[in-house]
Formats: structure tokens, C-alpha cells, sequence
């Protein structure tokens, strides 16, 4: 997984910066610059959510890539903004506290890095409220 | 369009193959496929090759190329295509290698499906299987395969109510039907017991719902089906191929535990064939994970959603069942080397139909399905099979 990529998304990591149709008013986080449900007749802008929503499902991902090897166990979860997108998120929460529907918040948090000593990676990760 | 039929297969068998080479894997199925077929090889007009990661697990690409050369065909100069779906690519090269032959662009079509997944270690086949869904919004934030699919499972359990024993039948049942088939990666029966007591993965998915990293290859030949029969008594005539896709990412979809594209391309299969549901005898589907075979044979419509836990386990999908699901014993016990799987469901299905099947086979089948998924839905191809 190559560092430069991510850096180029981590305004939008950091900041829960998704985007809105003003054309049929649906939000998009991870951000969309086509509406899906307009297409070409859509008007997107800009939107910086609120950073709040509810667990949809979740794991607790054992065996993980080198990148989060050292991170295990940790709580993987698919959470609804309360403004209507989901996102695939790690929580800030034990296994055990996890439940579908539980209240969530959004984080600043290290997402993971490349190797040991290599470089680090941060972005969005949620808590329970 | 012309009619199509299938006049060759062949496949190695799937393991870990750290003795071999991933051409020599593919060169194998496919002089099995061409010694099937009764073919020379110089009577070949085209080539689709299933891989989904060559350059990650061998760091090797231009696949196509590389497999029409140490087939003995680089003279020839026939096209060569690699075509990639994740762990769909072969069931898409299968429906490029159709569609190539229904038109009449092509006459004598091979589709291939290769991957050599062992020469690297867990954790970088771990972090190459995860490109299967959405990288930069699914795996950057940690997300493994198993882990997009165990949240698939967490939905479908509290939904649904399905319970651990019920998720664990599918494997039984799999590695029971993997110990009839020679080509098959475990050739070996599990208990229940073997699937609960597994390391946990991903919760709530264990060691034992997984399908394993394997080394194999497959492949098959295609030809009009009014030139079949001079090659073979028993052409298997392709009755549907259908495609569909979906979004990328798992939570993007409208429903976590219901694959749409599987659907899709389910509905599509049965009405290009002009068939029901009751009118299948088997069916191969894609159980990389226990969850995807629940998944599946609800989505394709052998059972009403949030009943396929009570369906596996009354038997309805063992063989002598309703609807035998993975005779060959499934990505989960023949092993799933995920460019050649979609191509080793076809192998299976047409020894099914030729009645080739052995301690496997389903009594008098005379229509067979395969369903090969990509990623955790953004991919589904889906094909049905009939006896010439
Ligand atoms: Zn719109």
C-alpha cells in the first residue's frame, strides 16, 4: 500500500469532508464528485459533516496486513452518519463494548503505518459516545 | 448469436504448490483442457486468462502473453487477454470466451483461470486480497476480506437469527463433498466441533469459514455448438452467461447482507436460459466464506432470504438435497486460487452433467449453475449449464 497516495486524501481523512447534491440532496462520504443518482445533472459541493452516527455491523479483525498487524484485535465497523452515508471505520472501543446501533463520534486517531519504523498514517476513527 | 458449448476441461489440483511455478500450473490445465477436447493446439483462435493478482503474488503481469507463449502458441500469434474481476476473473474470462465465440469472432476459444498465491507470506496475501474492495475507503482504514465479509455475517446473524452450528454446516457439508473430489485442496471430513473450536479471524468468522490461500490453475474449451460434436460426444451447451456489478465498497450498499449483483445476475442467468429455479439440479457457488454460500442461495432464489441456515442444515444443499450446492467441495475445501476458481465451477458442472462426477455425482443432472463472485458483491457472474 503506497504512503503518497493517502496523503493526497488526508485533508478530507482528517476533517469527515464528504460532499452534497444539492440537486436531490444527498450526502456522500467517502466524497463522490458524480451523484449517482443524478449523474450529470447533479450539483455537488462540499459538505463537512457533523462526525456523529450509529454502528451499522462490525468485526474484530485477528489476523490483519503487516500495516495493522500490531493493532490487533481491533473493532473494524460500517457506521451511518446521521446525515445518511456509511463508512467502513476501525472503533476506539474494546470487542466486548460493541454493539449494533451503539452511538458513535468521529476521532482524530493513527490509522497505521508502514512497518515498524516506517511512516505513519492518520485519519478518522470513531468512539463510542 | 450462436449456440455454445464447452468441449474440454481440465484442472490441477489445487494446494500449495511451492514446487511448481505458476506456468507450469496453467500449462498443465490447459494441455489437459486441449487433450479433453481432442483439439491441436494450433486450432486455437483465442485465449481469456483469469488472474486477479499476478503482480502482487508473483509480481509478474502481461499474463496473456506470458500463458499463449508457454502454451506452445506464441507462432501462432493468437490473441491473448488477460481478464481481471478479483476473485471473479475467471468467470468473467469464461463469459469473455463465450461471448468471443457466440458472436463469431472466434471459433475455438480456451478460458483460463491461474493464481500462484503460496510464494508469498500471510500477511502480504492478506493486504493483496483486500485490493478486492475498496482500497482507499475499505482497506486504508484496516479492513481485511475476511473481515468486510464477517461484517456481512455480523448483519445477517442479528438479522436473521442464524446460529453458529448453522454457519458451520456449510463447511461441513463443503469438506465433505471435497473429500470425493481429487483435485480438491482438503481431501479430509470436519465436524462441527472443527469449525467452532477454529482460531477466530475475523469475528465471528473462524479459521474453518474461510476459503485457504492456494496455488491452481483451470481451464476449458469453447466452440459453437453446431461444430461440438466433432470433438466430443458429450458438449455441454452453455444455456446462459450473465454479469453484473455493484458498488465497490460493502457499506455503500443498500443491504449488507444481500449481494444486489448477485441477484442481478441471477435474473439475468434464468431469463437468457428460459428457466426456473426448480428446473436446476446443482449449483456451484461462490463460499469464500460460509456467510457467501448463506448469501447465495438466497440471492439466487434456491430459498427465501433468512432461511438458508435452516435450509443447510435440514440437508437441502448435501448431496441427495433439494438443490446440492458445492459439489466439488467449494472454494472452501477444493481451495480457492481466486483467478481460477470461476474456471474450475465450470470443470466441475460439466463432469457433473457428463455424469463424470464419481462418489460426487448428483443423480441424473441435466442442468447445472455456477455463480462466481468479486470482492465482497461488486462482481457476480453467473452461468447455467445443459446437457447437448
Ligand atoms: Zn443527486
Amino acid at each position: 500500500m503506497s504512503v503518497p497516495r493517502f496523503w493526497r486524501k488526508i485533508p478530507q481523512r482528517y476533517n469527515l469532508e464528504g460532499t452534497h447534491c444539492e440537486t436531490c440532496g444527498r450526502y456522500f462520504y467517502p466524497p463522490r464528485n458524480l451523484c449517482p443518482e443524478c449523474r450529470r445533472e447533479g450539483t455537488i459541493v462540499n459538505h463537512t459533516f457533523k462526525g456523529v452516527g450509529k454502528v451499522v455491523t462490525y468485526s474484530v479483525i485477528r489476523t490483519a496486513s503487516d500495516q495493522f498487524s500490531a493493532l490487533t484485535p481491533y473493532v473494524l465497523a460500517i457506521v451511518e452518519l446521521e446525515e445518511g452515508p456509511r463508512l467502513t471505520t476501525q472503533l476506539v472501543c474494546s470487542p466486548e463494548e460493541v454493539t449494533i446501533g451503539m452511538p458513535v463520534k468521529a476521532v482524530f486517531r493513527k490509522i497505521g503505518s508502514e512497518g515498524e519504523s516506517g511512516v505513519i498514517y492518520y485519519g478518522t476513527k470513531f468512539a463510542p459516545m | 448469436m450462436r449456440d455454445v458449448a464447452v468441449i474440454g476441461i481440465g484442472c490441477t489440483k489445487f494446494g500449495e504448490w511451492w514446487d511448481r511455478s505458476f506456468r507450469n500450473l496453467f500449462v498443465e490445465a490447459g494441455v489437459k483442457a486441449i487433450e479433453d477436447a481432442n483439439l491441436a493446439g494450433e486450432q486455437i483462435d483465442a485465449m481469456y486468462v483469469g488472474n486477479m493478482s499476478a503482480g502482487r503474488f508473483i509480481e509478474q503481469e502481461h499474463i496473456g502473453a506470458l500463458i499463449a507463449d508457454y502454451a506452445g502458441l506464441a507462432s501462432e500469434h493468437i490473441p491473448a487477454t488477460r481478464v481481471e474481476a478479483a476473485c471473479a476473473s475467471g468467470g468473467l474470462a469464461f463469459r469473455e470466451a463465450v461471448i468471443s465465440v457466440a458472436s463469431g469472432m472466434s471459433d475455438i476459444v480456451v478460458a483460463a483461470g491461474v493464481e500462484k498465491m503460496t510464494d508469498v507470506d500471510t500477511s502480504l496475501s492478506t493486504d493483496a486480497l483486500a485490493g478486492a474492495a475498496d482500497r482507499e475507503w475499505e482497506g486504508f482504514t484496516g479492513a481485511t476480506f475476511p473481515g468486510l465479509y464477517a461484517m456481512i455475517a455480523t448483519d445477517y446473524i442479528h438479522r436473521y437469527g442464524l446460529t453458529r452450528e448453522q454457519l458451520a454446516q456449510v463447511a461441513v457439508k463443503n469438506h465433505y463433498n471435497g473429500a470425493r473430489n481429487p483435485i480438491a485442496q482438503f481431501q479430509k471430513e470436519i465436524t462441527l466441533d472443527t469449525v467452532t473450536n477454529s482460531t477466530l479471524v475475523a469475528d465471528p468468522l473462524r479459521l474453518f469459514d474461510c476459503s485457504p490461500i492456494t496455488d491452481g490453475a483451470a481451464a476449458v474449451v469453447v466452440a459453437p455448438l453446431e461444430v461440438a460434436k466433432k470433438f466430443t460426444d458429450t458438449p455441454i451447451k452453455v444455456l446462459a452467461t450473465a454479469q453484473a456489478s455493484d458498488t465497490i465498497a460493502l457499506h455503500d450498499r443498500r443491504d449488507i447482507s444481500t449481494l444486489d449483483a448477485s441477484v442481478a445476475a441471477g435474473n439475468r442467468a434464468f431469463q437468457m436460459a428460459g428457466l426456473e429455479r426448480k428446473d436446476i439440479d446443482f449449483v456451484e457457488v461462490h463460499d469464500c466464506f460460509t456467510i457467501a454460500e448463506i448469501c447465495a442461495i438466497e440471492d439466487l432464489g434456491f430459498c427465501k432470504k433468512g432461511e438458508a441456515g435452516k435450509f443447510t442444515e435440514e440437508g437441502a444443499t448435501a448431496l441427495g438435497g433439494q438443490i446440492p450446492v458445492n459439489t466439488s467441495g467449494g472454494l472452501k475445501s477444493c481451495g480457492h486460487p481466486v483467478g481460477a476458481t470461476g474456471i474450475k465451477q465450470v470443470c466441475e458442472t460439466v463432469l457433473q452433467l457428463r455424469g463424470e462426477a464419481g462418489k460426487r455425482q448428483v443423480d441424473g443432472a441435466e442442468i447445472g449453475m455456477t455463480h462466481n463472485v468479486g470482492g465482497t458483491g461488486a462482481t457476480v457472474a453467473a452461468h447455467i449449464f445443459g446437457r447437448a
